[in-house]
């Protein structure tokens, strides 16, 4: 996996903002993409994910700041110039040429002129390779969705982009289907080594696919890592909040403990939690701590606070039970429990106190929105 | 209700209006055709071919007819085409109902009047007063096939206009943007996208002018001043002035039948560059 700390830089935004209007759609971003790498924009619907790919594309330009490919800042070349190819939301196949013939549309505006078998060969290889071999002489009105989404990713890879770009290629998709085009295009990826930057709004397919996710909150980017970065170390409450399920407490910082702080809770529980930034006794903070970081028990356990809530609703999930607790101060808290360790809470039903055991360092504190 | 009932009572209507308007008349003026003149003038029954045998003494109606037509509707594609474009691409389109309206504006008067604006305009003291003013010669417009044309492109571009326009307007824009990263400049995009999606209002745009100045009367009439006539000023001549109905009908047969042949090929033609379309991608 490439990351743009470590390895050669493809593509960069810097400082780049675009307003349409009094619309801010893009608000000052800085982002390094790395060669090789699978890169996600994700957010929210309107938070400017498809104005960041279409300034790349060359579809849009920027109202200040930069876009640099390859090291050079790019912003005058028109769409046509740039090596970047993208796979629009709705395909935007051709509907008056045959499967072959969109594909091929890219090879026949280059320059001198490729001959005729060489386009085909490169035509009939990138249709095998989203396997669609036997499709070419077909009509675009003829195809599936499905199919006519691999018309569109073969009309991209054909011509060998620096970067692929993907605006919620799947969005169009039943469940199942966009599965396994996740799992082809992961796999294509890897295969090409074409560097992908995929815009979605789906956290699951961001994060089962990236290398790096850049997540956008109002126009802005909010946190860029890796997913696994992303999921325990969520740099704010707006991150938190979107990638996976976390609960949020307000506490004040009491200690200092190297990386990690002694805050107090609401309900005047100390607790251990990670501090990936700088605090002071007396701040002010919010904590995250993702359900499956907190435990049930029957009694409290020795050197844990003692936290004592009431069952409100189980739900079972297979492999998990997700419980959904009432604290007098804290509110509500969501607690994972896995089957294995439920066998341990005989009789539990809605209305049962339990204790929350809140395991030293599980928990982190945010940094602001 | 019946499938079978369902149908007849969706195309009754259109069926006996076109048999009594179309089918009809067609039959009778062809019945005509074969018969000759009463000595009185009218129709006296015969069956005869001596009214197609002359048919050449009438040969310019036609030559005119079958010259300023099709460079008519060429003429007015070459004009309305950029117009359309602009108006569905490039106009505001806070602005684009009005101009639209705008283009349909001259049928909210007769044709009649307006082409006696352009006598005016094209007579002796209007445009060749103001050339020679300029110092560009003695030059006669009016009466003159160039005035008939000018007439006729005047007068039917807004049909031209209209079906090009709603093909443009249609045109999903995303194309142009997938062709335009695929590699093409604009100019090739257009031809490659814009051109071949916009040819079925191009079609019907030709065909909806075509026809209609193949039976065009009017406008010779006023612009040509009886030196360039058409067909129908021909018909209108045989039918009213020397009341030679056979041979009017003769005419107006021969009439449909070249215009049969003509939109066959046209649509022929048509479907060839559909065909072709292929190659089309391949520039
Ligand atoms: N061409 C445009 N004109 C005006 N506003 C636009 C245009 N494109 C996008 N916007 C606005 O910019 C914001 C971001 O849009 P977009 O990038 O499409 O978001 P996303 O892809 O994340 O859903 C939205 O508020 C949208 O309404
Ligand atoms: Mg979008």
């Amino acid at each position: 996996m490439a990351y743009a700390e470590q390895g050669e830089v493809i593509a960069e935004f810097v400082d780049t903002t675009k307003r349409f209007g009094k619309v801010l759609a893009a608000d000052r971003l800085n982002l390094r993409i790395g060669k090789g790498e699978f890169l996600s924009f994700l957010g929210p619907s309107g938070c400017g994910k498809t104005t960041a790919l279409r300034m790349l594309a060359g579809f849009e330009a920027p109202t200040e700041g930069r876009i640099l490919i390859d090291g050079q800042d790019i912003g005058a070349e028109p769409a046509h110039r740039r090596p970047v190819n993208m796979v629009f939301q709705h395909y935007a196949l051709f509907p008056h040429m045959t499967v072959a013939e969109n594909v091929g549309y890219g090879l026949r505006q280059r320059r001198p002129k490729l001959a005729k078998d060489d386009i085909a060969a490169r035509v009939a290889r990138a249709l095998d390779t989203v396997r669609l071999g036997d499709f070419g002489p077909r009509r675009i009105w003829e195809m599936s969705g499905g199919q006519q989404q691999r018309v569109a990713l073969a009309r991209a890879i054909v011509n060998e982009p620096k970067i692929l770009l993907l605006d919620e290629p799947m969005a169009a998709l039943d469940a199942k289907l966009r599965a396994e085009m996740q799992m082809e295009l992961l796999s294509l990826q890897r295969k090409l080594g074409i560097t992908f930057i995929l815009v979605t709004h789906d956290q699951q397919e961001a994060l089962s696919m990236s290398d790096r996710i850049c997540i956008m909150g109002k126009s802005r980017i909010a946190q860029i890592g890796t997913p696994r970065e992303l999921y325990d170390r969520p740099a704010n409450r707006y991150v938190a909040d979107f990638v996976g399920r976390a609960n949020i407490l307000p506490g004040t910082v009491t200690r200092n403990i190297g990386e990690h702080a002694l805050v107090r809770l609401a309900s005047n529980h100390d607790v251990v939690v990670e501090a990936p930034r700088p605090v002071n006794p007396g701040d002010k903070v919010d904590i995250a701590i993702r359900p499956e970081g907190l435990r049930l028990g029957a009694s409290a356990e020795p050197g844990l606070p003692d936290i004592t809530a009431t069952v409100a609703r189980m739900t079972f999930l297979g492999e998990h039970v997700e419980y959904l607790l009432r604290h007098p101060d804290l509110g509500e808290l969501q607690v994972m429990v896995p089957r294995q360790a439920e066998r341990a809470l005989p009789g539990v039903d809605v209305g049962t106190q339990l204790h929350i055991l809140w395991d030293q360092g599980n928990g982190l504190i945010l940094g602001q929105d | 209700m019946t499938k079978a009932r369902a149908r007849w009572l969706l195309l009754g209507p259109a069926g006996l209006w076109y048999a009594a308007l179309l089918v009809l008349p067609l039959a009778v003026v062809l019945v005509y055709s074969l018969g000759e003149r009463a000595p009185a003038g009218g129709y006296a029954p015969a069956l005869t071919l001596a009214q197609y045998a002359n048919l050449g003494s009438r040969w310019t109606a036609f030559q005119n007819t079958l010259v300023l037509a099709p460079v008519g509707t060429l003429a007015a594609l070459l004009i309305a085409y950029p117009l359309a474009y602009f108006l569905a691409v490039k106009s505001n389109p806070r602005w684009r109902t009005a101009l639209l309206v705008l283009v349909i504006v001259p049928f909210w008067t007769s044709i009649l009047i307006r082409s006696y604006a352009w006598i005016f305009l094209l007579g002796g003291r209007g445009i060749p007063a103001l050339l020679a003013d300029l110092g560009l010669g003695d030059i006669r417009l009016i009466n003159t096939p160039f005035a008939v044309l000018v007439g006729i492109v005047y007068g039917y571009l807004p049909l031209m206009v209209f079906p090009i326009y709603v093909s443009l307007e249609r045109l999903d824009k995303r194309l142009l943007e997938a062709s335009s990263d695929l590699g093409a400049p604009p100019w090739r995009s257009f031809l490659q996208v814009t051109l071949p999606l916009s040819l079925p209002g191009v079609a019907t745009g030709s065909m909806l002018v075509f026809i209609l100045l193949m039976g065009e009367y009017l406008i010779p009439q006023m612009l040509g001043g009886g030196k360039v006539f058409f067909v129908g000023n021909a018909l209108v001549d045989l039918f009213l002035q020397s009341r030679n109905w056979a041979f009017g009908s003769a005419m107006a047969v021969t009439l449909v039948a070249v215009m049969l042949v003509t939109v066959t090929l046209y649509m022929r033609f048509l479907s060839r560059i559909g065909a072709a379309r292929d190659d089309v991608g391949l520039m």
